[in-house]
This record gives C-alpha cells, structure tokens and sequence, in this order.
C-alpha cells in the first residue's frame, strides 16, 4: 500500500507497528517530491541523503529499543525563513540566496527532539511578504488543484507541499495570514497559534509583534500533533510566553458540549465570493445540526484591520530588515561608491517589489510628521480591534466564517495591483493584530474545483478548544480526504 | 493624511530607507505607495481619542537572564556569511577620509 495520502497519524502507526521503516516513508515522499515538484514548485532545497540519513537513524534507534519522539520517522517541509543550522535559508530573496544560518531555530529544535525526518524547504513570498507566492525572488509556486492559480501566500509552498502530498506535515509562519490563506487556496489545514505561543527564535523576522509560527496538514489531527511540538516556552524570544502546553491530540476527538459559535455580520458582506459563502454557511449549519449554538456577533473595527495591518506590519518591517547592510551577510552590490551607497545600491539590488513597497511604506509612516497620523493611529485602532474580539469572546466560545473572500486567484492576477492582494486577508489579519489564535480547514469546493477554507478563531491560548471544534466539523465531512489530482502533478513540468 | 506623494516625496523615503530605485521602479511604485496611503486614510474615521495604543498582542514585559558570561558563536562563524571579511573582521568601505 503507497503511503503518500495518508495521514500522520496513518504514519505515525504505519511506523510504530513495524509495517514501515522511516527511511521506507521518507523514500516515498521525496519520491513524490521527485515526481510533483517540477509542475507545483513548492519547494526551494531538497537534501535527500541528509534526509535519508535521518530517517535511518530514527530507525536504528528504533531497534535499539530507545524511546522515540512523537513526530518519528514523520517527513516534514519546513518555510524557508525558518533558520536550521547548514541548510540554506533564502526567505526566497536574492538577499539571503547564500545564507546558511549557522543555527538551529527553536522549532528546529523541538523538531530534532521529536524525531521528525525535516525532507525540505518551501517556497514563500520573499521575507514572507505576500498572499500569492508570486514575490518569490527564484519561482512561484503552483496550486496543486490547478497549476494556473496561486496557492496563497505567504506560506504558499508548504501549503503547496501538504496538498500534493510531499509530506503529511509542514510549518510556516502567519503574520497576517499566510498560514491560514494558503491553506484555504490549497485545500489543506493550516493553524496560527496565540501570539507567543512558539517561540520566534530562528524565524527571520517581519513583523514581530504579528509572526507567529504554525503547522499545516492534511487533517486537524496533523495540525495538533505538529503543534504540540511546536508550542512551548523558550527564554531566547522574549515574547515567548511560558505556559504550560495541553496535549491536544488526547483531547481532540471530544466533541465540545453546548458550543456556541459566532457568525459576524462583517464576515458576509461586499467582497465574499458567492460560492464560498454558501459553503461557510453551510458549514455553520453543520455545528447547528451538532447542537451547537449560533449567535451572530459583532466586530465593528474588523474593516480597519487591513488599513492598521498596512501601517503596523511595513513599520516594523522597515525596521527588522534594517539589518540586511551587505556587511554581515547577505547580498554587497559588486560596485558602489561609498559605504552609504553600498548600502543602498546592495539593498535595491537585492530586494524584490513587494519587500521595497513595504519598507517605503514603514519608513513614510514612522518618519517625523508622519508618526502620530499614521503608526501611533494604527496601534490604536489595533486596541479597538482586539476589543471587539474580547466582547464577542464573551458571548461565544468561537467565531466561525470564511478564511478568504475567494477562491484561489490566478497567478499574474493580482501581482501589479498590491492593494487588491492585500485586501485578500481581509478576514485573517483581525487574529495578528489581536494575538488570537485560529485556523482554516476545508470546508467544500468552487464549482471550478478549487478548495474553500472555513476559519474558526477562539480566544488567547484556547488553541485546545480551536482544534476541537475544528475536528467536531471535520468528523461530519469528508472535505479533508479530497485531493488534488496527483498523477496529473506527476511527471515532468508541460507549462 | 491622505495626500498623493510625488516621485520626489518617493525618492526621499527611499533614501532615508536606504534603497536605490531606479527611475522605472520610482514611477511603478509612487502611484501603487499612493494607493496604499489613501486606503488608510479609513483609520482617522476611527475616534481614538481615549485609547492607549497597542504595540504588542500579548503584556510584554522585561525578561532578564542571569548576569553570566556565556560562549558566543566563534568568530570563523559569524564571518562565514560575510560577503567580505579578511577571517578576522568584516571588510567595509573606507569611511574616514585620508585615514
């Protein structure tokens, strides 16, 4: 039997009965890295040695009957603005093209000590700036489920990688939704936990009050393995927040009793595609028809979020990528004048549109004069936003709605017309402002194929509760066994 | 807020930001820059007069490590990413002149 399309937890008991080695399954996933990867371009480095060498040392410790970590022999792609030691970080930019960290992330870490075999590293929107994976410095990725339309971003490869099935799992990062978008696009679940809850030691930073790193999978129940490993308190970022991780996968399958959901009427308005309001309606009913309780609540600031979002995000992000100066690593212009000049001839060579159009726009808003109007103005609005969501908190245990206001879009569509891109995370950004967590999971299908995304949202550190009504969901439906047509990504690349 | 920025607002912003446009991304970028700016406008519809401003999703607070040396990463690694360093220092441009 193939053991691409299962999934982790398949694996995970595939591995631990003995029916397959980890270096059998990470066999058969680089495999189809091998076979997909040229038609979806989900990934920027493979090292299958290094891979395979892992997964037999998971399985040599495995016969010499050492206890193994949860994630063994379990292959895992990981976002390429997460740092592992000797392996190439780009964050998809031709500024860090030859950066190799000579770190390991915290996450890595956590990884390593759970005994995942890490098979790759996926594409992104450069320095995880993008709802398309268009602004990738080296190529975009395709979607899977039609290789003519992006896959979100700015995780768009790992999402990418999930749906094609390269591995049951893979970690990304969500500043304003590019875990939870490209998970809609691509037909996969994707989770962005609380604010602090993974450390953001090793993630090369955009905006560090909005990053947060999360997992991606064909299933909730890969989304609350992977997290569990994930989450944790770690003293090197300082906003890692030190409380204790519950273990989700033991709580998953109970359903929650009495649970009231919110519907917010800002959620259904001018911008929803009709399809994919349909399906999240009909998704909704799904928790009526389980005796939850449905109560429409408010988010009256919700329509400023991407408007605060465009000031918060560019401003620090103008101030963390401050440090690519050509000096200490990173992309030197070949010839400048003097030091001033390397740093902006290096800096404009280097970097791609969307990075410089988000630098320019931080540098305006936090420059005298502007500061008050713009910076200032925004955090405040940001207080309102997480407001609203402490009122509705109070009323519902979580707020249901779609995760994108369409279906994926077509590659070119939107790249030369940044605020229609950013409008895109329109109902994603509303969580990185207020620090909440949520997730996306597939709830139905365009009439031209392509997946919708349902997103619940819950309040600070209820990740426990997010994912158990999540799989009350899932367990009603089967949109999370749907699949790309996989032998048509096989093959060699007929675009 | 919400006024329409010229190439020459652009070419500033630029340079404070230290990045070197060319003249074609100068054009492509100082009505799309525009854009962004006049759909933010929205915030100042917002009465924030009585709310404190929110830098962080989560109470941050000091965070301190016990005051103890520890090993720092060697040096041969911190210069491997340099784009020039003579495997003592990083290498930069003259900046003091006739030194």
């Amino acid at each position: 039997m193939s053991l691409i399309g299962q999934s982790s937890s398949q694996l995970r008991q595939a591995f631990t009965e003995g029916q397959a080695t980890a270096v059998e399954i990470a066999t058969e996933y680089l495999d189809q890295i091998s076979r997909t990867d040229d038609n979806v371009a989900a990934l920027l480095h493979v090292d299958r040695e290094a891979a395979l060498a892992r997964a037999a040392e998971v399985d040599r410790r495995r016969e010499a009957g050492e206890t193994l970590g949860p994630l063994a022999g379990l292959p895992v792609i990981v976002k390429d603005n997460i740092c592992m030691r000797g392996v190439p970080a780009t964050c998809a930019s031709r500024m860090l093209e030859n950066f190799v960290p000579p770190y390991d992330a915290h996450v890595i870490e956590q990884l390593q000590a759970a005994d995942a075999v890490l098979i790759g590293r996926a594409n992104l929107d450069e320095f995880a700036m993008g709802s398309s994976c268009e602004n990738s410095a080296f190529k975009p990725t395709r979607n899977p489920w039609n290789r003519e339309c992006s896959p979100g971003g700015s995780s768009g490869g790992s999402a990418a990688a999930v749906a094609a099935r390269m591995a049951p799992l893979a970690v990304g990062s969500d500043t304003g939704g590019s875990i939870r978008q490209p998970a809609a696009f691509c037909g996969v679940v994707g989770m962005k936990p609380t604010y602090g809850r993974v450390s953001r030691y090793g993630l090369v930073a955009f905006a560090s009050s909005l990053d947060q790193i999360g997992p991606f999978s064909t299933d909730v129940h890969g989304s609350a393995l992977l997290l569990e490993t994930l989450a944790g308190h770690d003293v090197r970022d300082t906003t890692s927040v030190d409380q204790p991780v519950p273990s989700y996968t033991e709580t998953l399958e109970q359903p929650l009793e009495g649970l009231r959901v919110g519907i917010v009427k800002e959620h259904f308005g001018d911008g929803l595609d009709e399809e994919v309001g349909t399906a999240v309606h009909a998704a909704i009913d799904a928790y009526r028809s389980l005796g939850a309780e449905v109560k429409e609540v408010s988010l009256p600031h919700s329509k400023y979020s991407v408007a605060a979002y465009y000031i918060i995000a560019p401003s620090e992000a103008s101030s963390n990528l401050a440090r690519y100066d050509g000096v200490h690593y990173g992309h030197r212009a070949e010839k400048f004048e003097n030091m001033v000049d390397m740093y902006e001839t290096s800096r404009g060579e280097a970097f791609g549109d969307e990075v410089k159009r988000r630098i320019m726009l931080g540098t305006y808003a936090l420059s005298s004069g502007y500061y008050d109007a713009y910076y200032l103005k925004a955090l405040k609005v940001r207080r309102l936003i997480r407001e609203d969501f402490d009122k509705a908190f109070a009323d519902v245990d979580v707020i249901a709605g779609p995760a994108t206001p369409t279906t994926a879009f077509r590659i070119g569509e939107l790249i030369d017309d940044p605020l229609a891109m950013y409008l895109n995370d329109i109902y994603t950004i509303g969580a990185n402002l207020a620090g909440i967590p949520g997730i996306s999971l597939p709830c139905g299908q365009s009439g031209a194929g392509l997946p919708i995304g349902l997103q619940l949202l819950a309040p600070p550190f209820e990740e426990e509760r997010l994912l158990r009504a999540a799989r009350m969901y899932e367990a009603q439906t089967n949109w999370h066994g749907a699949c790309p047509d996989l032998e048509g990504l096989a093959g060699s690349a007929d675009r | 807020m919400a006024e329409t920025l010229t190439p020459e607002q652009v070419r500033k912003v630029a340079r404070l930001a230290r990045l070197k446009l060319t003249d074609e991304e100068l054009q492509r970028l100082t009505p799309q820059l525009s854009d962004v700016l006049k759909y933010v406008d929205m915030l100042s519809e917002v009465d924030t007069d009585d709310v404190e401003p929110m830098a962080h999703a989560i109470e941050v607070h000091n965070v301190l490590r016990p005051d103890e040396t520890r090993e720092s990463l060697p040096r041969e690694q911190a210069l491997a990413n340099a784009p020039n360093s003579d495997d003592r220092y990083f290498l930069v441009p003259q900046i003091i002149e006739g030194a």
